[in-house]
């Protein structure tokens, strides 16, 4: 394997190409308009940045069963960049609804929050990834201790939510929202195997 | 005049190799050696079934054409995939030459007929209308077609017959996304209107649009145009006409009927559950485009009286 500091470096031009081939085309999209994104632009980057932001949570909760599957523990030191590139994703999404769609009118936020559903849950998969991404650090995590351990759970609850927004969205087609689905239910269950071997074998012991 | 000079049209409308290719399948031979759609003689209407037609040009509404491009590659064609991209891609897929419609139920002459027969000795005429998505965008669009109630009388309704139902194709071999497990649409599509509502000057059946046969994935050959109502009323490719005693059922409708009613009027202040309805964004939008105000009706108050004393919160 390289060294450590050569696969983030790797890993950061890959996960940041999604970002860099969007704000190419938001670029040529100004320079001229209908080129690039489509009739709906606001609605490509809102689509981009969310199905990007989604596939990164996802991937986020597969480093571990992949370090377990592949037998490679030191993959986990990846993880922090994964996820935080995931929220780096999401953060986008919102800030291209909060400025773009909602033209930065709390009342709107507020009132779509309240009247639809999607939107809430998808404010809340977000707001939950906020404390995991402020304490990333080595530094937060020293201080929290095991604590830290406990608090990066809600990486649970906000992939299920960020699902929850994508399927209540879905209009015609349950496609993505399956196929997603589908690997969401694949990522848990690893893990509910994982803790039940865990515990079998503590109690063999 | 129905071809706008070449001098006038932007590069952004003029219709892209690709898509013309595709088209070629369902223009008659003289017109497909012609290079560009801009390149065909003012006033013709290519297609073979429907052989050369004379269009009378419709009437400009102060607003400016969607461009071609744009409204002939981002639909919402749900047989064709989820994505709006889908329908431009698969659509020529679809057999629209031979096509038949069947016209039946309360009609004194019902008959499956030829769409070429179907459309013989009825004048064509372009209409310049606002289209207004339910999911918050419009486009303004020159289609071709000619009043729905020309094509009804040609078969009778008969007294007792209220409403009309309509129905698209369903071949799932060439409609990929009739074949997809994961659509949560009932195949084969169907609407429904009034036949007061059909029977409203308004109210056309679309051939054509800018000046050319309609695309398939616009809803070749045959499609309603309802502008006053959410555009999933429009029906696409429709195969059957039914003229009918009782409410026939539509499509959104069934699949979610708190959000779809059957008269799916567009009302600016019925919020529709995921989109705010106040406001729409008209295509092609900016980065930074503000969305304009809808209006009632889509601004198309001559139908109101359709709908006098009734309560259209509660009969959305
Ligand atoms: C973890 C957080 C989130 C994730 C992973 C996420 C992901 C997604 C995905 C995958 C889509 C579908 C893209 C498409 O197929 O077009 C989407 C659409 C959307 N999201 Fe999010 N999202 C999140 C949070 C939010 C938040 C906080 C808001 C606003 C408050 C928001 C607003 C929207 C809107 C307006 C759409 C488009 C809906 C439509 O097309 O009608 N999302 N999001």
């Amino acid at each position: 394997m390289p060294p450590l500091g050569a696969q983030k470096a790797v890993l950061f031009v890959l996960l940041g190409l999604p970002l860099g081939l969007l704000g190419w085309d938001v670029w040529g999209e100004l320079a001229e308009p209908g080129s690039t994104l489509g009739p709906d632009p606001q609605e490509a980057m809102l689509h981009r940045l969310g199905t990007w932001g989604l596939r990164f949570l996802l991937l986020t909760l597969a480093v571990s069963p992949l370090a377990r599957l592949l037998r490679r523990p030191e993959l986990v030191r990846l993880r922090r960049q994964v996820g935080l590139w995931a929220f780096a994703y999401v953060l986008a999404h919102f800030t291209v609804y909060l400025t773009l769609l909602a033209g930065l009118d709390p009342t709107v936020l507020l009132g779509d929050v309240y009247k639809r559903p999607y939107i809430t849950v998808g404010l809340g998969a977000l707001l939950a990834l906020v404390p995991l991404a402020v304490t990333s650090t080595r530094g937060w995590q020293r201080r929290l201790g095991r604590r830290w351990k406990a608090l990066h759970r809600l990486i649970h609850p906000a992939a299920i939510a960020a699902w929850i927004h994508l399927l209540w969205l879905s209009k015609a087609s349950y496609q993505d929202a399956i196929v997603y689905g589908l690997v969401l239910a694949a990522l848990f269950g690893e893990r509910i195997a994982f803790a039940l071997r865990r515990r079998a074998a503590k109690a063999a012991r | 005049m129905l071809i706008k000079p070449a001098s006038d049209i932007k590069p952004s409308e003029i219709t892209p190799e690709s898509v013309y290719r595709s088209r070629r399948r369902f223009m008659a031979e003289s017109f497909a050696a012609a290079g560009t759609a801009a390149a065909l003689p003012a006033g013709a209407l290519p297609a073979a079934w429907l052989g050369q037609r004379e269009v009378r040009p419709g009437q400009p509404i102060g607003e400016d054409l969607t461009p071609e491009r744009d409204a002939t590659r981002y639909n919402n064609f749900y047989e064709f995939g989820a994505d709006k991209g889908d329908p431009a891609a698969h659509a020529h897929e679809m057999t629209v030459d031979p096509w038949t419609v069947n016209v039946t139920g309360a009609v004194a002459k019902p008959g499956r007929i030829d769409i070429g027969a179907l459309l013989s000795g009825i004048d064509l005429e372009e209409r310049i209308y606002r289209l207004r998505c339910v999911e918050a965008w419009s486009m303004v669009i020159p289609w071709i077609g000619f009043p729905v109630k020309k094509l009804l009388d040609k078969f009778e309704p008969a007294g007792d017959a209220k409403y009309v139902a309509f129905k698209t194709l369903h071949r799932p071999a060439e409609m990929r996304g009739q074949r997809s497990l994961a659509s949560s649409i009932d195949w084969p599509y169907v609407e429904g209107l009034r036949l007061d509502e059909a029977n409203h000057p308004l109210a056309i059946f679309a051939v054509g649009m800018y000046g050319k046969v309609l695309p398939n994935q616009n809803g070749a050959p045959l499609r309603l145009v309802v502008p006053w109502k959410y555009g999933f009323k429009s029906i696409k490719s429709i195969v059957e006409i039914r003229l009918t005693e009782l409410r026939p059922p539509t499509t959104w409708n069934l699949s979610q009927p708190r959000e779809y009613g059957f008269y799916s009027n567009v009302n600016p202040n019925v919020d529709h559950p995921r989109w705010s309805q106040a406001t729409e964004k008209r295509l092609p939008a900016g980065i930074f485009a503000s969305r304009i105000k809808t209006r009632m009706f889509n601004g198309y108050d001559e139908v109101a009286g359709l709908y006098a004393g009734m309560d259209l919160s509660r009969h959305f």
